[in-house]
């Protein structure tokens, strides 16, 4: 009997230990990712896992981090992160009409298998984020070119009809159908980066998804460092490119992207030494961070508006007087200061005061006018008006947000407000279906360029979300790349924003920051207002 | 990390069929000899009465903030301190009492009035329906719960967001703002946990069906319907009572981690689930915000698993041998 | 037995159908779809990538080629460890293995279901089994001495402290660990699943839980068995008590334990999520929590039929244990 009850619980641990040893394996190698000292390796937690690293298939920040350190687009930035500086193309010319932009690429420009990357590479690659069959979300970004949009959509299918061309291996033509004053800043993002046919087609077709040439051993890209691994969900790691500019080596001589999705985790990993930055602080944590000496808190500028949408097709939200009450009901001051903690700047106008933009109108929140206009609605105190909801997706800051707004709406104007969270998925199909009241939303700049912002109001834009029309705000817009010079442009965006705080489709609330840990061996950090750099000037003190 | 491991199995005791020795009885004074359960029954009850009685008359509801206060700690004014919106954390605790104690209770009786109905039905008609029935229990009970209640909850949040904005047209209900939540949460619940109450229950009524007040009720004559839930069901409630007391610790268990992931109540109402996990996230520089909810959630649960243990103990005719 | 243990198997077809179907129409019927995006996506686009996945046709076509797609077509188990691609690691390949092929994943275009579970699974099962050791070393010392020293202080304290797993939270009791271990003592890597030591915190938070369940069945179970007039009789022969209770009572004593043992692992399988999120453990509980809310449809059909498979298979070696522990039980 003694045996028969000790042979299953053996059989137990042996099935036990089995198991476990297979999936040691992985464990107990010494691993790629493990943090060692000698070599330089920035720790960088990097968010969320990323979809892909092909350039032409993902859609995220995440990914453009690490799609950054592996590629390089035309142009790059420099230094100081601010500026622009030459990429694959060492200079570049823009005819007078600003219609044609002519690049030079360097002639020793190498793929990290040692290919030369010509201006053919350049057409190939636009060729594919261009075609239907791949479904490319961030083909759009190169409809500037004349015949982009049209071969995106299948109307056209001869590439050579469009508006780019590449008389020389070494020349690159960018035909406009309109000028684009951003453009250079347009090019560092990654739907106008280079990719390895060639690669690609030994994979799969390469007009179609789920191709598997973006794993370590098959990856080939042309930037200055090169992929080494990719553990999912747990760290990208990328060492220096051979091939990039010849004899030029990066400062750093790796880069660890660990992909962590609970900023809690991620702030305890940067105080236990596992990280050296981070992507946020959680919001509890940030005053202690603020009152240590030589913290390593930073709080950068960050060119994005954090503000409330409203369906201005439901009654009463139709009517421009409750929507500017509410927006003059709400205490931006008190967010802030109470809530974010970490220095944003109280939003009273929606687009970034920022890349020369000064804006025109702004609001002067006001508690009595805004009751004042509510009477005048036809709702005194609040009275007659129908409960409102404020829609906000799911996470921590939305929430306490939307609660401090739902009370000074209810205390300061006698409106009833409810709260309605969706998770990330549902509340985004709810704002395309103008299922909402009110909703949440914030808007980070693609570029540094005001027109992005104002390009949203556009009468059925796809991201209006708040089915706002208005036939001259869409005249003055197109007007705006036309215009003669940047001070006229700038004008006309200062009179878009005046019209939109005078009608107010959404409520701005706050400009963003960014708010992370920098470790304070991390040398040659820049950030500029977008939060991208050139991973080649950072270097790690010892 | 638990689902709650559907409790551990009960021993069935046997039925307490004839009433001239008055088990219930019996069982009542072997309770009150357990001090410890005694004192945790006490302890709930005056939790329930204070959550319930003592909210409205804080003269503070639970969303109501002063900004320019942040988050304190606790003093003569608010006793638990407050949130980072101002809000007193003790009428937020009492509130959030209210809701994690209402899903504690409403989806363990979901869950009880569903398996003791399917136990009693499988039970009392037997053969091939019960050996089916049983068959589905069984392989029931091979699904990963906690994925369950998650797809559901997912499922459900949406319907559940529309019959709250429609329950809120009604001027009466006000107060149950947030109400669609909750029910979304006892229907996930309760849906994946009456699968062990269905098990007791049947092994229960195999037991009663063969006494002979139950043949008796059958020659009078008497329908299935009312011999089950007329003479059974009675009989069996003992054990039924134990697996719920111990149901309801890991039903509210399973809602603090529902809050975890964002599924649980929504703001500005808030669970004990919802608290805690907003305590966690700021328990260094505000520590008081986990410890009270916490503290108070932890005492909760023990007192039930130690009323539960007690009424097992003061129910079980085979322990009381001892 | 292997009577038994076919019939079990074959029972589980249905189960394995109903939970596919269940699921398969659940995220169908969710608002939100895997490619519903911040910024607006043009119609043309929406279309081409809908195609591309199959998302086009009608949803009886799409159920039935996805039913398809999961019927096994070959029986290879011995091909699920083995490691065709060279890298070091068990291959966990379902498509070699059996032909089930789980879909493409929606969110990781580069990869398929099959690889992301087959990367998954072993950071999830080692975590599983860890938490199962901790908890059964812990809830069986508990037990055995609360048991021992039945209502004294040594009882109370063993019993309490085994009344903290099942009465904190782990996303708190995790937090504090690592808070104590990690950031204070610094014994730890405060998350990650690099080293061997990455394993303690994770294994010892989800181990508490279950080992104060383990405990308290223990002690009861003890109890039972130390009034048996077998232990007794040890006890006149003039036994040890630690002799009676290791070499006579422990093995009746422990019999409540393996039957817990089926929902335990189930438990402690299928509930990891909080635990791998706390300390970023790469397993298969994040992988699904993500993929729900991210409406990757292969993916949490995929996860959740594995949880499924993984949950009966445990079960049903527990059975089996459990027939061969106590030969009064019989295979049905």
């Amino acid at each position: 009997m003694r045996t028969s009850f000790l042979a299953p619980l053996c059989a137990l641990l042996l099935i036990g230990v089995s198991l476990l040893a297979c999936g040691c394996t992985k464990a107990t190698e010494p691993s790629a990712s493990a943090p060692t000292p000698s070599p330089k390796i920035l720790q960088f937690g990097n968010g969320s896992e990323p979809q892909d690293l092909d350039p032409h298939i993902v859609t995220g920040v995440t990914e453009h981090n690490i799609i950054s350190a592996l590629f390089e687009g035309l142009v790059t930035y420099d230094a100081s992160s601010e500026g622009t500086a030459p990429g694959v193309a060492e200079r570049w010319v823009v005819s007078p009409d600003k219609l044609t932009w002519t690049f030079h690429l360097r002639p020793d420009a190498r793929w990290s298998n040692g290919d030369s990357l010509t201006a053919r590479d350049f057409l190939r690659s636009y060729q594919r984020i261009l075609t239907p069959s791949l479904g490319s979300e961030y083909a759009y970004k190169l409809h500037h070119v004349v015949g982009a949009e049209e071969f995106n959509q299948g109307k056209l299918t001869d590439f050579t009809q469009t508006g780019f061309c590449a008389p020389d291996d070494h020349t690159l033509v960018l035909r406009l159908k309109h000028p684009v004053p951003y453009l250079l800043e347009a090019l560092k993002h990654y739907s106008w980066f280079p990719v390895h046919l060639p690669t690609i087609a030994k994979f799969g077709p390469i007009d179609r998804r789920g191709n598997r040439w973006t794993l370590p051993a098959n990856f080939v890209g042309n930037g200055p460092f090169m992929l080494k691994t990719w553990l999912p969900n747990q760290v990208i790691t990328v060492e220096c490119s051979p091939t990039y500019r010849g004899a030029f080596h990066p400062l750093l001589d790796g880069i660890a992207f660990y992909a962590v999705d609970s900023n809690d985790a991620e702030e305890r990993m940067f105080r236990g030494g596992q990280l050296h930055v981070t992507q946020s602080v959680p919001l509890g944590r940030i005053d202690s961070y603020r009152s240590q000496p030589a913290s390593p808190l930073v709080i950068a500028p960050y060119y994005g508006t954090y503000f409330y949408r409203f369906n201005t097709t439901r009654p009463p939200l139709d009517d421009a007087r409750v929507r500017r009450a509410l927006a003059l009901a709400i205490d931006r001051d008190t967010i802030v200061k109470n809530i974010l903690r970490a220095g944003q700047e109280p939003a009273l106008h929606f687009t970034p005061p920022y890349a020369g933009f000064t804006p025109g109108e702004v609001l002067h929140p006001d508690l009595a006018e805004a009751r004042r206009l509510l009477a005048a609605a036809g709702y005194p105190e609040g009275r007659g008006l129908r409960r409102i909801e404020i829609l906000y997706n799911t996470m921590e800051s939305h929430k306490v947000i939307a609660e401090a707004i739902q009370q000074m709406w209810k205390t300061g104007l006698g409106v009833d407000v409810a709260l309605r969270n969706e998770e990330w998925k549902v509340y985004l199909d709810s704002q395309h279906s103008l299922a909402f009241d009110v909703a949440r939303a914030g808007w980070i700049g693609d570029y540094p360029d005001p027109h992005g912002f104002l390009d949203l109001w556009v009468s059925g834009g796809g991201n209006n979300d708040t089915g706002y029309t208005n036939p001259a705000y869409d005249r003055l817009l197109t007007s705006a790349l036309d215009a003669p010079d940047e001070a006229a442009r700038m004008s006309i965006y200062r009179e878009l924003d005046s019209i939109i705080t005078r009608d107010l489709p959404v409520i701005p609330i706050y400009f963003y920051k960014r708010v992370y840990l920098l470790s304070p061996k991390v040398r040659g950090w820049a950030s500029n207002i977008l939060d991208n750099r050139g991973w080649q000037y950072i270097d790690l003190a010892n | 990390m638990s689902t709650a491991p559907s409790a551990p199995p009960l021993v069935p005791p046997a039925p307490i069929a004839e009433r001239a020795h008055s088990p219930g009885r019996d069982a009542w004074l072997r309770l009150r000899r357990n001090r410890l359960s005694v004192v945790s029954g006490l302890f709930l009850l005056a939790l329930a009465f204070t959550c319930i009685v003592v909210p409205p008359l804080l003269g503070q509801g639970y969303a109501d903030q002063n900004l320019a206060l942040g988050a304190s700690p606790p003093s003569a004014a608010h006793w638990f301190g407050t949130d980072e919106l101002g809000r007193d954390q003790f009428a937020r605790v009492l509130y959030g009492g209210r809701i994690s104690l209402m899903v504690g209770f409403v989806a363990s009786l979901v869950a009880l009035s569903i398996g003791v109905t399917y136990g009693a039905v499988a039970g009392y008609v037997g053969g091939k329906l019960d050996a089916l029935l049983m068959r589905v229990v069984d392989i029931l009970y091979a699904l990963p719960f906690t994925i369950f209640v998650i797809l559901m909850m997912v499922f459900l949040k949406e319907p559940m967001n529309d019959l709250d904005a429609w329950l809120r047209r009604f001027d009466f209900l006000q107060n149950l703002q947030g109400i669609g939540k909750i029910v979304g949460l006892f229907a996930a619940i309760g849906a994946v946990e009456w699968l062990t109450m269905a098990r007791i229950v049947r092994g229960q009524v195999l037991t009663v069906k063969k006494m002979e007040f139950i043949e008796a009720a059958r020659t009078l004559g008497y329908s299935h319907t009312r011999i089950i839930f007329r003479h059974i069901i009675p009989n069996v409630l003992g054990p039924v009572i134990v697996f719920t007391t111990l149901t309801i610790p890991s039903v509210m268990m399973l809602e603090s981690f529902l809050s975890f992931l964002g599924l649980g109540v929504d703001a500005p109402l808030s669970s004990w689930g919802t608290l805690i996990k907003d305590g966690a996230d700021k328990m260094e520089n505000f520590p008081w915000l986990l410890v009270f909810p916490g503290g108070l959630f932890a005492t909760t649960l023990l007192a039930l698993n130690l009323l539960g243990d007690g009424l097992r103990d003061a129910l079980d005719v085979r322990a009381a041998k001892d | 037995m292997l009577r038994f243990i076919l019939k079990r198997l074959l029972e589980t077809i249905p189960v394995l159908l109903v939970i596919v179907t269940a699921t398969f129409f659940m995220l169908r019927l969710v608002p939100g779809g895997p490619f519903t995006a911040e910024k607006a996506v043009s119609k043309e686009i929406m279309q081409n990538l809908e195609a591309h996945y199959g998302l086009d046709k009608p949803l009886g076509h799409q159920y039935a080629s996805y039913l398809w797609d999961l019927t096994p077509k070959r029986f290879a188990p011995w091909r699920l460890f083995a490691d065709a691609d060279g890298n070091g690691t068990v291959d966990f390949d379902l498509q070699a293995a059996f032909g089930i092929n789980l879909g493409p994943s929606f969110k990781y275009p580069n990869r398929t279901v099959n690889e992301i579970i087959a990367g998954k699974l072993p950071a999830s099962l080692e975590l599983g089994l860890w938490a199962l050791l901790v908890a059964l070393a812990l809830g069986i010392t508990l037990g055995v001495v609360a048991a021992m020293r039945k209502n004294t202080g040594v009882d109370y304290a063993a019993s309490t402290l085994a009344m903290v797993g099942i009465c904190v939270p782990t996303f708190v009791m995790g937090p504090l660990l690592v808070l104590l271990f990690a950031l204070h003592l610094r014994w730890f890597n405060a998350s990650g699943w690099y080293f061997a030591a990455d394993r303690v915190l994770p294994a010892a938070t989800l181990g508490l839980v279950y080992a104060a369940y383990i405990a308290r069945l223990t002690r009861g179970g003890m109890l039972d068995v130390l009034n048996q007039d077998y232990i007794r009789t040890a006890r006149a022969k003039g036994a040890s008590e630690l002799r009676v209770v290791l070499r006579h009572a422990l093995r009746g004593g422990l019999l409540p334990v393996v039957t817990f043992l089926g929902p335990a692992i189930a438990g402690i399988i299928s509930g990891s999520f909080v635990i791998e999120t706390i300390f970023q453990i790469p397993g298969l509980g994040r992988e699904f929590v993500n993929s729900a809310f991210n409406r990757d449809y292969t993916l949490v059909s995929g996860t959740v039929l594995l949880y499924a498979g993984l949950i009966i298979g445990l079960n049903l070696v527990v059975d089996v244990i459990q027939v061969w522990l106590n030969p009064r039980l019989k295979f049905e």
